[in-house]
């Protein structure tokens, strides 16, 4: 059975590793580290020891079920179209980031595109990216309301040809899609990746997310199965000028083949829609600018004051958790790993100290200016231009340098 | 009618503070709770139960845990809160889990609820279920928050309807109807608030406002002294140890860090107006 083992000739019962435990998962008694129930294998102590006394023993007999790694090539890009048929950006980005993993592998970026055939040429466009294939169907039942009959799609496609990895955007539909393919070929997944890197000999596939409250980052892999899959929320990554050019301006890149790969005429779709609203109102994933808030503006008899300076900047409202946690703006507004992924111009972040959680939907943004009164937050860390102040001094200013403006 | 309904013991706070000198976590014996989303999951089942129960109809609402045998005392919570029955799996054998050990534990369990033994005890500890199936039936309805607040993943219940070739519908808003074979839901995706039909059995996920948890009743927390709490091992669900836990887990973390802070910030020196001048030229450049 797999475990966590502690090596007692070696354990010199320092206590880094009781210290370093998130979950109360292992304890030092006389001078030993012993795991306890709560242990989960997060191998946090593993790292934290200083004389390599802690060790996960893992049961190979369990892992990879005898797959033939090798057998599996090329980097595939989950494409996603919208509700009018135009493909999405986060496709771009992926594709973007897909080119530079497989330069680095030495292998090629197929592109995935099942589609109802809303839009025109749309695999064209994708083909014009830089991929060296897109394989293509257009049929009646992939609409969006159903997963399961893309990932019936996804999966017959890739147990036939193999990939090395899977790049899914980070969408409600991406978010759903991703693990169906996933459970359905046995296989890992890792959620809203905010870096990704392989290794050129093992193709494994580096995938930096956030953990443990937002804190700390992980970096995971898949060694033993394939495909390795990931999500990747959009904004994330930037895509590419040329990719997010699209067809028509690439003059430098061959156009990748269209193979078409029908589905299987016996995957019924079970999910009837009745009826939809469309998102209205301003997307704060759209904007070019962005105003968020956080904690630190005080009090709720403050938010007016933050509207208003988005108003007058012609910007969209933002957040962070704990405010929508407490009521003040709905969920729309949330930016971060459970919010939005916002990728404006300019964002300018009022009050909000930086957890990584937060930090993790912010990286699309061209240029921050944070304000905030504690010089350490971590959110200097990533902004352009601080102000170490007081948020409501500032922000007041703002306004009456803005409405003369007006 | 049978509803289970997947929880995830999470700590009460999703604020992890590290140790600016060690980069180490802080731990200062902070309690666990119900992940918030699945707690808003439950308060769907519970209406639902008592929506049937108005009209005479039966219905069996399941709490399902994997965890650390102190879950037990959330999961009885549960049933203070008007739950059937309840059954966590804790056994080290699972520990280690990513989704789709979790997940497949989860399915274990969630056939283990619907064995005759488990069907029967419930049936008589509320005496509400009709009468048991020969061997195990799978639910009408599984029920998840559509994330943890510590893991956000949003994969179990995606897989779950995987494991059981069931329709799954994430991020539910708002249960509009639901029939003996059939449910109706609004749920929020790419395009918008989405009116959707599927056949039962299916799972859902929910959003965290779906439903305002209810509190305990005084009477529920008696009967939940001496509820059925199933604690089962692996070996007691049938879990094939190859997919549980560490063992059945593909992905690993393979190092955890605390990430670096640039230092190409510049600080905006001078009065509060010059930095505001300073911070509006920025936004011109940016399109204003």
């Amino acid at each position: 059975m797999s475990g966590l083992m502690v090596d007692a000739a070696r354990c010199v019962g320092c206590k880094r590793c009781e210290r370093a435990c998130a979950f109360g998962g292992i304890v030092v008694e006389g001078r030993l580290a012993r795991p306890t129930d709560a242990c989960t294998l997060c191998g946090g102590c593993v790292e934290a020891c200083p004389v390599d006394a802690i060790a996960i023993e893992r049961d190979e007999a369990g892992e990879g079920s005898g797959r033939n790694l090798s057998a599996y090539r090329d980097i595939w890009v989950i494409a996603q179209v919208d509700a009018e048929g135009a493909l999405l950006p986060v496709a771009f980005e992926l594709v973007g980031k897909a080119l530079e993993l497989a330069k680095v592998r030495g292998c090629q970026v197929v592109a995935v595109l099942g589609e109802a055939g809303r839009a025109p040429r749309q695999a064209e466009r994708l083909a014009a990216t830089g991929v060296a294939e897109v394989i293509h169907t257009v049929d009646e039942r992939l609409t969006h309301a159903d997963a399961e009959v893309f990932a019936q799609w996804i999966c017959a496609l890739a147990e036939e040809r193999r990939p090395e990895a899977m790049l899914f955007g980070a969408t409600a539909f991406g978010r759903e899609l991703a693990p169906r393919v996933a459970v359905r070929l046995q296989t890992g997944l890792t959620a809203d990746c905010t870096a990704l890197d392989i290794d050129p000999k093992t193709g494994a596939l580096l995938q930096t997310r956030p953990a443990f409250g937002g804190n700390l980052m992980a970096t995971i892999e898949c060694p033993a199965h394939r495909p390795q899959m990931a999500t990747v929320r959009p904004g994330v990554f930037a895509a590419p000028e040329r990719v997010a050019a699209g067809a028509g301006t690439c003059v430098d890149l061959a156009a990748g083949i269209i193979t078409q790969a029908p589905l299987a005429p016996e995957v019924a779709p079970r999910v009837a829609v009745l009826g939809i609203e469309p998102v209205t109102g301003g997307s704060i994933a759209q904007a070019e600018r962005l105003v968020v808030v956080g904690r630190g503006i005080g009090s709720k008899k403050n938010l007016p004051l933050m509207e208003r300076l988005a108003e007058l900047l012609h910007a969209e409202l933002g957040c962070t958790r704990p405010l929508v946690e407490a009521g003040w703006l709905d969920y729309a507004h949330q930016v971060g790993q459970t919010g939005a992924a916002v990728a404006p111009k300019l964002l300018v972040s009022i009050g909000v100290s930086g957890a990584i959680q937060h930090l993790a939907g912010i990286g699309g943004a061209e240029t921050v200016v944070a304000i905030n009164e504690d010089a350490a937050a971590p959110i200097f860390g990533v902004a352009d231009y601080a102000v170490v102040g007081d948020a409501v001094e500032v922000v007041t200013e703002l306004i009456a340098q803005l409405e003369v403006r007006d | 009618m049978h509803i289970v309904v997947c929880v995830k013991a999470v700590p009460s706070s999703t604020e992890v503070k590290m140790d600016p000198v060690t980069h180490t976590i802080v731990r200062d014996g902070r309690e666990s709770v119900v992940n918030p989303f699945d707690a808003a999951a439950l308060e769907v089942a519970l209406a639902i139960k008592d929506e049937r129960a108005a009209t005479g109809e039966g219905c069996r609402v399941s709490v399902l845990s994997m965890g650390i045998p102190a879950t037990e005392a959330l999961l009885r919570d549960g049933i203070a809160r008007g739950a059937s029955d309840a059954l966590l799996l804790s056994d080290r054998a699972f520990a280690g889990a990513d989704t789709l050990a979790t997940s497949y534990a989860l399915s274990c369990g969630i056939r283990e609820l619907g064995s005759a033994s488990m069907s029967d005890a419930a049936a008589s500890g509320a005496s509400e279920h009709g009468e048991a199936a020969p061997g195990p039936s799978l639910p009408d309805l599984i029920l998840c928050g559509k994330m943890a607040v510590d893991g956000d993943t949003a994969q179990i219940g995606p897989e779950l309807a995987g494991l059981f070739d069931m329709p799954c519908v994430t991020d539910v808003r708002e249960l509009v109807a639901i029939e003996r074979d059939r449910v109706t839901v609004r749920h929020a995706t790419d395009a918008g608030i989405e009116l959707v039909e599927v056949p039962l059995p299916a799972v859902l996920t929910v959003a965290k406002d779906i439903a305002q948890p209810r509190m305990p009743s005084i009477a529920g927390v008696r009967a939940a002294a001496g509820a059925p709490v199933a604690v089962l091992s692996a070996v007691c669900v049938q879990a094939d140890p190859a997919r549980s836990g560490l063992a059945g887990s593909p992905t690993q973390v393979v190092r955890s860090f605390v990430p670096e802070r640039s230092d190409t910030c510049e600080v905006l020196e001078g009065s509060v107006p010059q930095q505001a001048a300073r911070i509006i030229a920025l936004a011109e450049e940016a399109g204003l």
